[in-house]
């Protein structure tokens, strides 16, 4: 292969001159070209290694379906890994490397790659986990080897520096694919007045156009429909856009490639724009991709497929060779002839069909090119590069009858027909129809919004897709008028795309699938092992699974098994394809939903004060709490020590404003509670509060929490943090569907009420300070409610305890959080008051045996957390009864208990429990739910689930942790080490 | 993407609604004390391939619970209603 720039034609721009860089070369490409148009005007022959045999592979194809030039773009934070070189714009300075060239582009590696061949048929990665092989590492030693050397390029580890956009968007109508097919539609729509969305991934319009030779009539035509569609506000044009997927509800995704032909992003300007698109209608015109032919060597360099030589030739003005071998099986790949005969090249044509239009091969011979009717290639020489081609006479199934010859060639040009780019439509609807005139699938004109045209629909000439988008665009003024001559492959097909010796086989290796290395005799293969489904033989062989998914082989891996098998191919069925059409990068799906911006951080209304006062935060589902307060350079381990201590001591306050918070109200508000909570709720007193527990229907805890009875029909309802949203889902639905006979509302007010527990044993005096009011026993005893003022706010103070002491919480509009938090840390001054992290509240709740989300987490029931006592026998709430399942009420269950872990040591969460003696493998006898260090107790403390638990307390157990490889002795007790009697928190 | 007409808000993409349950399956009443009922409704689901009847909720909009026809087979969505006025 000698391939070279021609000094004029193309529709390059010449005085934009300027160098690439492709594996330490450089190579000089001109405005218009890409990399690979680049690399076959410098003669680069050898772009990469094949995937599992390492043979030199060159440049194949011009678009979207190259499966062998595979290169990493630049260098550093913006390297891109499995960039197709054919789909790469040039630009001044792109630094490109190959993707598959282990051990180098030049060097063969032979011998070794002989011995590990026998196992990459079809069917290897199977066979190694499954076969002989397993469980003795083979895999484990295959597969670094093959990582290695497959080069499926490699990701880089250091931050993108440049940014992608994301965006929402909606049209009337959207055309995808700007060949003549497509711009017609758009200029039907257009004119009719439709918001139209014009999809094209090149940068330019045109599509198949820009292949005629430049100064064609067609370059008018184009001009003036481009300038047409530019002119209309109403035509939206996406170039250097693809659309890679197409989802239910006529949403697509599409990805602009906004800064990819520069080095750098311009300032500010994203790189990429992830569009998700709701189409009205959709016009796909999306063309098709010429298959290439089976024969034995059809993967060595120089052998291109007809229609890629021709827009080498006359888009990048680039001969890919002088003497010219081509194949074909259609009438297409004529005009690459004749354009390759204009350009000075000589060329014979192999066509399997034995009798061949006489216009064409009239044409043929007064163009001075050979044809040579019913012939095929039966193998390509040469090892880097074409050689000669030896070509046989075959019959109608592709078998040689006669002896070959041997044709001197630096070229061979190769078209086994088309394959429509049904990807989109397949994604939507699976399963195309299969044409015989065609040989090809191809997808229903018109299904639910999407209509096809074009080279998509199998077209037999320029008119007739002119025609067809024009009518799917609607049909509005002049119809677009331009004639090509070009034969189309519609015409005359003969579906023979495999040449073989008579008996069958290739005189080499033949390939299938390029990208994947997948031989034809790997086909024969699985069929040999009784593979029938194409979705199974396309696993074993992993033909069409690589990252072109197949867009050159699936076909040709179809016809061969629907030979073998003696069916037709609509009997063997075609693979469904799945977005993305071509490779999408994660930074385009990313958009900014990164880091911070993953998801929104909702924040207390007081996490500045908290932010000032030197908090050190933790997540709690999407929210930021005060995890602990440093003082004096303090560890998380000291700070909460202490500020657990100090409020068993004198008093602290925690923000809790996390916790859900639902207005309950109606008529029907006592009945809803009574049916929702295990306890009774009708008999809650106006100013009183009650604990309660919740369960699923199917008998197990789902959530906890206090409700203050506020007025009549008027209750105040609080959640866990964690569970905040999905039981306000849940009570909505109950009451939407099953209880639409209950009258009652209920709404989120979580965002509305700042909440602070203040606790210790001065909290009665700080807060009698702070709102003027009897706080006294007998005026608020524990479990009820008061309305007070602090500063002028409106505030509700509940007497509750989360950790055991003398407790109350306060609810606080708000819009006036600060401020009264403010108000009680100034006052508190006298009362050594001082705030606590969520650490210490953990610390404190644990000592005083309280469970939380580490024991109420799906699997436990009222009995194994010491509940029951809760679960009220006179009234039916939802899971009363499916928690009385016999093996929910099974005494080996695991249940609540505390232990207190021997030595200085603490456990950790998530060890698991073993007897005193036995083996420390299999189940264990339970787990560690919580732990910490008690102040008060002065040792390290253990909330866990243990089998039996109650009946074992006193017993001393092994506490194992299997991540951290450790063993400690624990003494079971019960779980309400602090204070067992409540008289802190009744006082 | 499913796109789920919503009888408030029109027609809304799926990632502003949650799945919630099968519509097809009617909690037992509340009294209901039989342990079978409880099993079936909690446990028991077909798996249609057609027409099928699901709860979605408008979560980040109208925040409505919907009864929403949908077709397993195809995606084909189909009518819209409010729960509280279909549900049984
Ligand atoms: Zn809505």
């Amino acid at each position: 292969m000698t391939s070279r720039r021609l000094s004029n034609g193309g529709r390059i721009d010449r005085s934009q001159k300027f160098a690439v860089r492709f594996g330490g070369k450089q190579f000089t490409a001109f405005g218009g070209d890409t990399l690979a148009s680049a690399l076959l005007a410098g003669n680069k022959g050898v772009v990469a290694r094949s995937f599992k045999y390492h043979r030199p592979r060159g440049i194949i194809a011009a678009g979207a379906e190259e499966p062998n030039a595979l290169v990493h773009l630049r260098d550093g934070a913006r390297h891109e890994p499995n960039a197709q070189a054919t789909l790469v714009e040039a630009f001044a300075g792109l630094s490109s490397t190959p993707q598959n060239a282990w051990p180098s582009l030049e060097f063969d590696i032979g011998a070794p790659l002989d011995l590990m061949s026998r196992f990459f048929g079809a069917g290897f990665y199977y066979k190694t986990f499954i076969g002989p092989f397993q469980g003795t590492g083979f895999w484990m030693f295959c597969e670094r080897f093959i990582r290695k050397a497959a080069g499926m390029g490699f990701a880089k580890t250091i931050d993108d520096p440049d940014h992608y956009e994301k965006i929402n968007a909606f049209c009337d109508t959207l055309i995808i694919g700007a060949g003549p097919s497509g711009l017609a539609a758009a200029l039907a729509a257009g004119r009719k007045g439709d918001n139209v969305v014009l999809v094209d991934q090149d940068h330019v319009l045109g599509g198949s156009l820009l292949d005629e030779q430049a100064g064609s009539t067609s370059d008018a035509w184009l001009a003036q429909t481009a300038a047409e569609l530019r002119a209309m506000d109403n035509v939206r044009i996406l170039t250097r856009t693809t659309a890679f997927g197409a989802y239910d509800g006529d949403v697509f995704g599409l990805v602009e490639r906004l800064q990819d032909h520069m080095q750098v992003p311009e300032a500010d300007k994203p790189r990429q724009r992830y569009c998700l698109l709701r189409a009205g209608k959709t016009i796909l015109a999306t063309g098709a991709l010429e298959r290439p032919l089976v024969f034995a060597g059809n993967d060595v360099p120089g052998v291109m497929l007809a229609s890629a030589v021709r827009e080498y030739l006359n888009r990048y003005a680039v001969l890919c060779g002088q003497e010219v071998v081509l194949a074909t099986n259609n009438d297409s790949a004529y005009q690459t002839a004749f354009d390759l005969r204009d350009a000075g090249a000589t060329v014979t044509i192999c066509d399997v069909r034995a009798n061949i239009s006489s216009v064409l091969v009239q044409k043929s011979v007064r163009a001075g090119i050979t044809v040579l009717a019913g012939h095929g290639i039966l193998q390509a020489r040469g090892k880097k590069c074409v050689t000669g081609a030896q070509i046989v006479p075959v019959d109608s199934a592709g078998h040689a009858t006669g002896s070959p010859r041997m044709i001197k060639c630096d070229l061979i040009a190769v078209s086994g027909g088309w394959a429509p780019v049904l990807h989109l439509w397949s994604q939507r609807f699976g399963k195309p129809d299969y044409h015989k005139s065609l040989d090809a699938f191809l997808p229903q004109r018109q299904r639910e919004n999407i209509t096809c045209v074009g080279a998509l629909m199998g077209t037999t000439s320029c008119e007739d897709a002119l025609r067809q988008g024009f009518d799917a665009g609607g049909k509005t003024g002049d119809a677009p008028e331009l004639t090509l001559t070009e034969p189309f492959w519609g015409n005359d097909l003969s579906p023979v795309t495999i040449i073989t010796k008579p008996d069958g086989t290739t005189p080499g290796k033949a390939f299938v699938d390029f990208q994947h290395d997948v031989k034809l005799a790997d086909i024969d293969q699985a069929h040999l092992e009784g593979y029938v489904s194409v979705e199974h033989l396309k696993r074993y062989t992993t033909s069409g699974m690589a990252t072109d998914q197949g867009k050159t082989s699936n076909l040709n891996a179809l016809s061969r098994m629907a030979a073998l098998c003696k069916m037709d191919i609509p009997a063997v069925g075609t693979t469904r394809f799945r977005p993305p059409f071509t490779p999408v990068t994660i930074g385009a799906i990313v958009g900014h939903e990164h880091g911070l911006h993953f998801r929104p951080t909702r924040l207390s209304v007081i996490h500045d004060w908290h932010r000032e006062n030197g908090a050190e935060f933790t997540e709690a589902g999407a929210w930021l709490r005060p995890w602990y307060y440093p003082e004096n350079g303090e560890d998380l381990r000291r700070a909460y020590i202490r500020e657990a201590a100090h409020v068993r001591e004198h008093v602290g306050i925690v923000d809790v404003s996390t916790l859900g918070k639902i207005a309950v109200q109606g008529p029907d508000a006592a009945e809803f509670l009574n049916r929702v909570y295990t306890n009774g709720f009708k008999t809650l007193a106006l100013g009183r509060l009650r604990y309660g527990v919740m369960l699923r229907e199917d008998g197990f805890v789902l959530d906890d929490g206090a409700t203050a009875r506020l007025g009549e029909n008027d209750y105040f309802m609080s959640t866990t943090t964690a569970n905040a949203a999905k039981i306000l889902a849940k009570a909505e639905l109950l009451l939407d569907t099953a209880w639409r006979d209950l009258k009652v509302h209920v709404t989120t007010i979580t965002d509305q009420w700042a909440a602070f527990a203040i606790a210790g044993p001065t909290s009665r005096q700080l807060l009698a300070d702070v709102t003027g009011a009897d706080l006294s026993r007998d005026a608020l005893p524990n479990n009820h409610f008061t309305n007070v003022l602090v500063n002028g706010v409106n505030c509700r103070l509940h007497r509750m305890s989360y950790s055991g002491e003398l407790a109350y919480e306060i609810y606080v509009p708000a819009k006036s959080g600060r401020m009264v938090w403010e108000s009680l840390m100034a006052a508190g001054k006298v009362h050594s008051l001082k705030p606590y992290g969520t650490e210490a509240m953990g610390a404190l709740r644990i000592e005083k045996g309280h469970v939380a989300g580490a024991e109420i987490e799906g699997r436990t029931t009222m009995q194994d957390l010491g509940l029951e006592g809760l679960a009220s026998g006179k009234k039916p709430f939802l899971g009363a009864v499916l928690r009385k399942r016999p093996h929910l009420e099974n005494p080996d269950r695991p249940t609540l208990v505390g232990l207190e872990i021997i030595g200085d040591q603490g456990a950790k969460a998530g060890s698991l429990l073993f007897a005193q003696t036995g083996p420390t493998e299999g189940h264990s006898e339970g787990w560690v739910s919580s732990t910490t260090y008690s102040p008060a107790l002065k040792k390290n403390i253990a909330l866990a689930l243990l089998s039996r638990g109650r009946t074992r307390l006193g017993e001393t157990i092994r506490v194992v942790d299997f991540v951290g490889n450790s063993t400690l002795q624990a003494k079971v007790v019960s779980h309400h080490f602090f204070d067992p009697e409540g008289l802190r928190q009744n006082g | 993407m499913l796109r789920i007409h919503c009888p408030i808000c029109g027609l809304r993409d799926e990632t502003e609604f949650t799945y919630g349950a099968d519509a097809t399956v009617q909690q037992p009443d509340i009294t209901e004390t039989d342990q079978k009922a409880w099993l079936d409704y909690v446990f028991m689901r077909d798996n249609p391939r057609g027409p099928h009847r699901e709860y979605w909720h408008h979560v980040t909009g109208c925040r409505q619970w919907l009864v929403v026809e949908r077709d397993t087979l195809t995606h084909e969505m189909g009518q819209s209603f409010l729960a509280r006025e279909v549900s049984k």
